[in-house]
């Protein structure tokens, strides 16, 4: 029987397991649109702007390890979905990304809404597609999904002309797929591995190095085995948060700019960087000439441009994370004796003093203004045994979150970390909520970040998506504020955003519940209440507006070079302020 | 360092795009490209001649792979090669000219193609000293057009005499 390409787009999603798509329609789309409509197994989320499409569809992806979904119209319904294409490329995320085109015989017209969607999207996406006929559909979104979800997972974009949609073609689903250009590798090579595993065995002072590509390999618990069996303690990215229990003894949190110090030294000290499915950003990596200058470094990565790119590798292995642990492993278990214990002794010592030396910390007094790091510590006591879902927009509050929510397990950190894209928290919780209807979904969020992505709580009200949102109102672009006091003398230009919109207010306009945390002492009570509430909320939290996020490496500085607190002169300038002052708004309004 | 690098790509529509694309993305830079089908006709031959120090070829080569439309990369610098590239040129040749033009052809063994009382056109193949050479001494002539079509490279075939392969350990 033949189909329409509107009917084999569905029979395709259906077969990759697709349950739910994020879209927004518009004319050239009509027809997929109308028979979504018409059928019961792929559930059609309305969002409000693309963008929100877009980031809800990474949510779904980080929060399952499935390929995420949107589908938008031609011209301005791409445009906007190009900040999520471009977030989901940095950060490796397995999007399929569905845009309508103008029917094939008006494509490079300058027709109405056309606009070339493959040359826009090129430089943001894994692979992208035309498709011009209707015949080609079903192999192409076949491919699509492979190429989206396999090697280094990535965002595609799936151009369907209207016409296609609307033409009909013999219907199969091709069961594989062969690319002759395209071969991911997954098994290390072996010689390698070997190489690794004597270097892990004689190393004094190792150090393991992961992020997102154990996330997406599902390697956690290699990673674990291996992180035990040897005694090395672990590094995070902010893209690897929740891939080693956040309370394990072996953990040193997360490392890089707004790393903890003990992270940062035992990386600089280190004589074997292990790093796994890390990419050695500059975020990480601060000067590279001075970068861990003691280290031999084993790289293991499925992509290889990651090896080599930033820093110099003496182990490189290209491979899958988890099929390379479980080999390593493999080869360490018959090795691994009691020596490496003594022989690492000192450096545990070294470790555990760094520890106690500079551990995270903040001040909260009593009757003070709220700190937001006692935000997020007590949102993390208050919810860790639910086995929250954490999202975070982009600026102080996320490093906050970063440092003090000690996520237990993968996959339910949602952070845009390569792009840096504000208002990304909302829509991606959002996505995951609706993977995961019954699981509790939080999203911290900042002043500045969700204000560009707030439309979207028309979608979770309306679509049920429970989000609670708690809000870091510091009434700045907190973190530009941080640079400039630290670096432009104190003056604030654009970062101060005053204390609009009220969002309490602002929610209960969407018929979500709005909740505000008036005075420390209430803190716990407001949050409870919020997460006892079945609809979406937002808890806006008024927060000390000058507190600033350390440790802190300024940008191009050296790993062991963290600036812990604020410089003498800073501390006097905002000593006890609580609310912006008139001058600064002065050093606002005249900068 | 001058590299070349020869790229067998997927012969569709946007492929070029791809790779010029990944070139200008990535700050890489680009001396010359030539594209033509090769014998197989769903592939085509990519040759791009490039710059750069051993970590930026490296990148190169990789992020080039990386490529889903890419088939195979070559860094012919690995191996020993040949390449060649064609000129195409347009002299002016008033009428003691038109003599001295037709002796330089003659010692570049090139060929005029195509000619009118006033002009010449000459075309001329070899590797990019050869180019130049002739393109220096025809400019006091006056060159009123130049087309060049980029260098063209392919391995050489391993001959196994002992000298190569004495050359080959002295490298290793
Ligand atoms: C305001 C702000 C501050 C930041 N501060 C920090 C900071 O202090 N510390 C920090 O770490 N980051 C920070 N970042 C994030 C930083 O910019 C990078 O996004 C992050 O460091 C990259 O994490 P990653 O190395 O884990 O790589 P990812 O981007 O997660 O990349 C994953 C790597 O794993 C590989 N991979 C994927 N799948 C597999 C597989 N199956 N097997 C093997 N390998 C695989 C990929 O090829 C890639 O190389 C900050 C971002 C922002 C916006
Ligand atoms: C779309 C976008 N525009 C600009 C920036 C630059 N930027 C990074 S953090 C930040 C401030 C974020 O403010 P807010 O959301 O209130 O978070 P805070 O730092 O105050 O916690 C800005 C403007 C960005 N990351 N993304
Ligand atoms: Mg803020």
């Amino acid at each position: 029987m033949k189909l329409t390409g509107a009917e084999i787009f569905i029979e395709c999603l259906k077969r990759e397991g697709v349950k739910t798509v994020f879209a927004l329609p518009g004319g050239v789309v009509l027809k997929i649109f109308d028979t979504l409509h018409q059928q019961k197994d792929v559930e059609v989320i309305l969002t409000r702007h693309e963008q929100g499409a877009g980031h809800m569809a990474e949510g779904y992806a980080k929060a399952t390890g499935k390929a995420g979904v949107c589908l938008v119209t031609s011209g301005p319904g791409m445009t906007n979905v190009i900040t999520a294409l471009a977030d989901a490329y940095m950060d490796s995320v397995p999007l399929v990304c569905f845009s309508g085109q103008v029917p094939t015989n008006l494509i490079g017209n300058d027709a109405f809404q056309e606009a070339d969607n493959v040359g826009l999207s090129r430089p943001c996406t894994k692979y992208n597609f035309l498709v011009k006929d209707v015949n080609d559909l079903a192999g192409t979104i076949k491919e699509a999904f492979y190429i989206a979800t396999t090697g280094r997972p990535g965002p595609v974009l799936v151009d369907i002309p209207k016409d296609v949609s609307m033409a009909k073609a013999e219907f199969t689903y091709p069961n594989a797929v062969s690319i002759r250009g395209y071969n991911p590798t997954y098994d290390g090579n072996k010689w390698q591995i070997k190489q690794a595993a004597e270097a892990i065995m004689k190393a004094k002072k190792p150090i393991l190095y992961v992020g997102g590509g154990v996330v997406f390999s599902g390697a956690s618990q290699e990673l674990l085995e291996l992180a035990e069996m040897t005694q090395i303690p672990v590094d995070m990215t902010l893209m690897g948060l929740g891939v080693f229990p956040g309370e394990h003894p072996l953990s040193m949190g997360m490392l890089g700019m707004h790393g903890t110090y003990q992270a940062n030294m035992a990386m600089h000290y280190s004589d074997l960087v292990i790093a796994i499915g890390a990419r050695f950003d500059d975020r990480v990596t601060g000067k590279v000439s001075e970068f861990c200058p003691h280290a031999k470094v084993i790289h293991v990565d499925i992509d290889p441009t990651s090896i080599r790119k930033n820093i110099h590798v003496d182990i490189p292995i290209v491979g899958d994370c988890k099929t390379v642990l479980r080999e390593l492993n493999q080869i360490l278990r018959a090795t691994v004796n009691g020596e490496q214990k003594d022989l690492r002794k000192p450096w545990w010592d070294q470790i555990r003093e760094w520890q106690q030396a500079h551990p995270l910390t903040y001040q909260q007094e009593k009757d003070g203004p709220i700190k937001p790091q006692q935000v997020v510590k007590r949102l993390y006591e208050l919810t860790k045994d639910r086995d929250p879902i954490v999202a975070t927009d982009v600026g102080q509050h996320q490093m906050w979150a970063a440092q003090y929510f000690k996520l237990a397990k993968p996959n339910r950190w949602l952070t845009s970390g390569g792009l840096g894209t504000m208002g990304f928290g909302f829509p991606a919780a959002m996505g995951a909520q609706a993977a995961f209807r019954d699981r509790l979904v939080l999203c911290i969020a900042g002043d500045g970040s969700v204000q560009m992505n707030m439309q979207e709580m028309a979608t979770a009200v309306v679509s049920k998506l429970p989000v609670k949102i708690i809000i870091l109102n510091n009434g700045f672009h907190g973190m530009v504020r941080q640079w400039q006091d630290l670096f432009y003398e104190g003056r604030y230009a654009s970062s101060y955003l005053d204390t609009t919109p009220d969002f309490v207010k602002l929610a209960e306009a969407y018929g979500a519940v709005g909740l505000r945390v008036k005075k420390v002492g209430d803190l716990d009570a407001v949050l409870k209440e919020a997460l006892a509430t079945d609809k979406p909320v937002i808890v806006d939290v008024p927060t000390y507006p000058y507190e600033n996020c350390y440790p802190m490496i300024p940008a191009g500085g050296c790993n062991h070079e963290m600036i812990l607190e604020d410089p003498p002169e800073l501390k006097k300038k905002q000593s006890g302020s609580t609310k912006v002052t008139p001058e600064d708004k002065d050093t606002v309004l005249t900068a | 360092m001058e590299h070349i690098i020869s790229v067998t790509v997927e012969n569709k529509f946007g492929v070029l795009s791809r790779v010029a694309g990944l070139f200008s993305g990535r700050g890489f830079n680009i001396e010359s490209l030539s594209v033509a089908p090769t014998l197989d006709p769903s592939m085509s031959q990519m040759t791009i001649v490039t710059s750069g120090d051993e970590r930026i070829i490296e990148q190169i080569v990789k992020q080039l792979n990386k490529l889903i439309d890419v088939i195979k990369v070559v860094d012919l610098n690995e191996t020993e090669f040949v390449s060649r590239e064609t000129a195409i040129i347009k002299v002016h040749t008033k009428d003691q000219d038109r003599a001295e033009a037709l002796r330089i052809v003659d010692i570049f063994r090139a060929n005029v193609i195509d000619s009118t009382p006033t002009t010449y056109t000459i075309e001329v193949s070899g590797d990019p000293k050869k180019i130049e050479a002739i393109i220096n001494l025809l400019q006091p002539l006056g060159i009123k057009d130049l087309v060049r079509t980029g260098r063209v490279a392919v391995a050489r075939e391993p001959v196994r005499s002992a000298a190569v392969q004495a050359k080959k350990v002295v490298r290793e």
